[in-house]
């Protein structure tokens, strides 16, 4: 592989292996991004060289890509390389290539950068997971990411497989023009950000696991997986038994095993490994802050956060940290998106910056909840908690806790 | 018993819209009035309701609420005594014409003289302005540029961000309230919320303190430190 790479890209390659390992030596962090910026200064073709001769999955999404892209990463078994601390952007891509020789890759792709990455890349799968609202304030509307998408994966442009969610009208728009695709049925409630045709705008119908418009546009029947008290593929039943809670992870693994089956491998070991996952980037285990059980998860956006709140231990304190950083979104007004309604009867206590933003909604909710102004509060109590929090605060919580 | 009529909050609702119609009816409530929302979605009839919540929208979904209310009556309604309060791309569609994706200039409601462009950027984040002597905090997004027909009353002169041109938000008039502060304004401005629901409802609403008011607070005290603010506020005075 190395013969084929020209002077430019072995300079783009150390340079990105120096900067990001003092990077890491001085503490800043794992550093993938600032060493993937440097490295395509140097080589701006870096990332094409760099995935050349080598079976790339691409996983993308509004939620669920740093899971699905673990399970993947699990299940494909061996060397795998992948941007495990979700730096999910051509930088940290080009950081997750330059860190390792494995010719096997999983990359999770920003849903905006997914065009170029797919271009540069030539990905033997992309796995679309979903598409809903996140970060307006960003990455604007979501019918643009859907055409973008839809663009970047046709027959004409790109010549891989397509694994594609079924249930989501917005995905199935994205996917239908491309030239392989691997439709995967699941259960999901939510469809917030589809019930006005891609098409046409009229009004999608949704009855009974079925979807439909009148110009024509409907769910795709010719599904090759499907995800229901089991997994089905290709005709054949397995039982999903995973460590990850939730029904939110028995849909990732579902997709994760779906693109690995387009790889050659066997979706029984596969299914094994990836339900032998416990934690992904500190999210689902047991984590402790000071004398407490935390468990830790992620919620960036309305239908990531109604899928974590369906999947609560009802014996759990529930806190919410939510913050408003860039990173997070400027507007938190997402949060009236969110069917909070469903805590009632919880302990539920707000946390972050935005702290009162929550607390707010949380009184329109019919939610009563108590505002942590300081972490004195939290330490005092007994019970198990879960912590919800959305990106910068969800860090923020990972440096205050240790795992078990 | 108020009813406050959602409407198309499949089509229009892109930024959590829909809880301002919580917050009125939760503010009803503390009232010991009853308050029923009734949601609108396409291919319903429109129900009969005492305000009418419009929310911000993309183009396509924009384009098709101003048809589907068009034919519902909704102007008739309007007229014969119905409040409406508009975010956003609701703002646009209650007025004379919009631009929108395929359409350089597509007929509003036609209730407000109000014609709205296409400008040359989007505006995305904080906005505040001035309403009735009080401050109003949101946040916005959207590429439009509105300008108001003669007589017509702004909502607020803005102080931070866009508003309808950069210096005033929205509209007034003795029925409506229209802003481009979406994400629901009437969640950050519990005094809006009841300026509101008094108008509606025709009486004198007690105080109700709540988080909301420490929320409320809190949005002013850290908007109000911007450059542009305090400079905006001095002039004023
Ligand atoms: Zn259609």
């Amino acid at each position: 592989m190395n013969s084929t790479r020209t002077w430019r890209v072995r300079l783009a390659v150390q340079a990105v292996r120096m900067v990001n390992g003092l990077s890491r030596r001085l503490g800043r962090g794992a550093g993938t991004v600032v060493g993937g910026r440097i490295g395509l200064l140097f080589a701006p073709d870096l990332l094409h060289a760099l995935s050349r001769e080598r079976t790339i999955i691409l996983v993308s999404g509004t939620n669920g890509k740093t899971t699905t892209a673990a399970m993947v990463r699990a299940g494909w078994d061996g060397d795998v390389a992948g941007n495990d601390t979700g730096a999910n952007m051509l930088q940290g891509h080009v950081a997750a290539l330059c860190a390792s020789p494995a010719r096997r890759v999983v990359l999770e792709t920003d849903e905006a950068w997914l065009a170029m990455v797919v271009a540069a890349t030539t990905p033997r799968v992309v796995v679309l997971l979903n598409l809903s609202r996140d970060q307006l304030d960003r990455a604007n509307e979501v019918r643009q990411m859907a055409l973008r998408w839809r663009a970047c994966l046709a027959a004409e442009t790109f010549d891989g497989v397509v694994v594609a969610n079924a249930a989501d009208p917005l995905v199935a728009f994205a996917a239908e023009t491309a030239r392989r695709i691997r439709w995967v049925d699941v259960p999901s409630s939510w469809r917030g950000d589809a019930t006005s045709c891609p098409h046409c705008t009229r009004a999608i119908k949704f009855v009974e696991g079925h979807w439909s418009c009148v110009c024509g546009f409907a769910k795709p029947t010719d599904v090759s997986a499907t995800l229901g008290d089991g997994f089905e593929i290709d005709g054949e039943a397995f039982v999903l038994d995973l460590a990850l809670p939730g029904d939110f992870n028995r849909v990732n693994a579902a997709f994760a095993l779906t693109a690995l089956a387009q790889c050659e491998v066997v979706v029984a070991a596969a299914l094994a490994r990836v339900g032998a996952l416990t934690t992904v980037e500190g999210r689902y285990g047991r984590r402790r802050f000071e004398q407490r059980t935390l468990r830790l998860l992620l919620a960036k956006n309305p239908a990531g956060t109604a899928a974590l709140l369906e999947s609560l231990d009802p014996a759990d304190e529930v806190w919410i940290a939510i913050n408003a950083q860039i990173a997070d979104g400027r507007d938190p007004s997402w949060l009236y998106d969110v069917p909070f309604e469903s805590l009632r009867g919880a302990h539920v206590v707000c946390l972050g910056e935005r702290r009162l933003d929550l607390a707010t909604r949380l009184l329109y909710a019919g939610v009563p909840c108590e505002v942590a102004e300081d972490l004195a509060v939290l330490r005092r109590g007994r019970g198990n908690v879960t912590l919800v929090a959305n990106y910068t605060a969800f860090r923020e919580w990972m440096g205050r806790t240790t795992p078990w | 018993m108020v009813r406050i009529g959602l409407l198309y909050p499949d089509l229009l609702g892109t930024y959590g819209d829909g809880g301002n119609a919580a917050v009125l009816a939760a503010r009803a409530n503390a009232r010991d009035m009853d308050a029923k929302v009734v949601p609108v979605t396409i291919g319903e009839a429109l129900a009969p309701a005492d305000i009418y919540l419009l929310g911000g929208g993309e183009d396509g979904p924009q384009r098709l609420a101003c048809d589907l209310l068009r034919d519902a009556g909704f102007v008739e309604r309007v007229h014969d005594g119905a409040h409406v309060l508009a975010v956003c791309a609701g703002l646009q569609i209650l007025g004379t014409t919009f631009s929108i994706e395929g359409d350089a200039s597509y007929p509003g409601l036609g209730l407000v003289d109000a014609t709205t462009t296409r400008g040359p950027m989007r505006s995305v984040g904080d906005l505040a302005t001035m309403a009735s002597g009080r401050m109003m905090v949101g946040f916005e997004n959207h590429g439009g540029v509105t300008v108001l027909g003669e007589g017509v009353s702004a909502l607020g002169e803005v102080l931070v961000g866009r508003g309808n041109d950069g210096r005033v938000d929205g509209y007034r008039t003795s029925t409506m309230w229209a802003t481009y502060a979406h994400g629901p304004v009437l969640a950050q401005n519990p005094w809006l919320a009841d300026e509101v629901l008094s108008v509606v409802t025709g009486q004198e609403l007690t105080p109700w303190p709540s988080v909301a008011d420490s929320l409320y607070a809190q949005r002013c005290g850290s908007l109000s430190t911007r450059r542009s603010v305090v400079g905006r506020i001095a002039r004023r005075h």
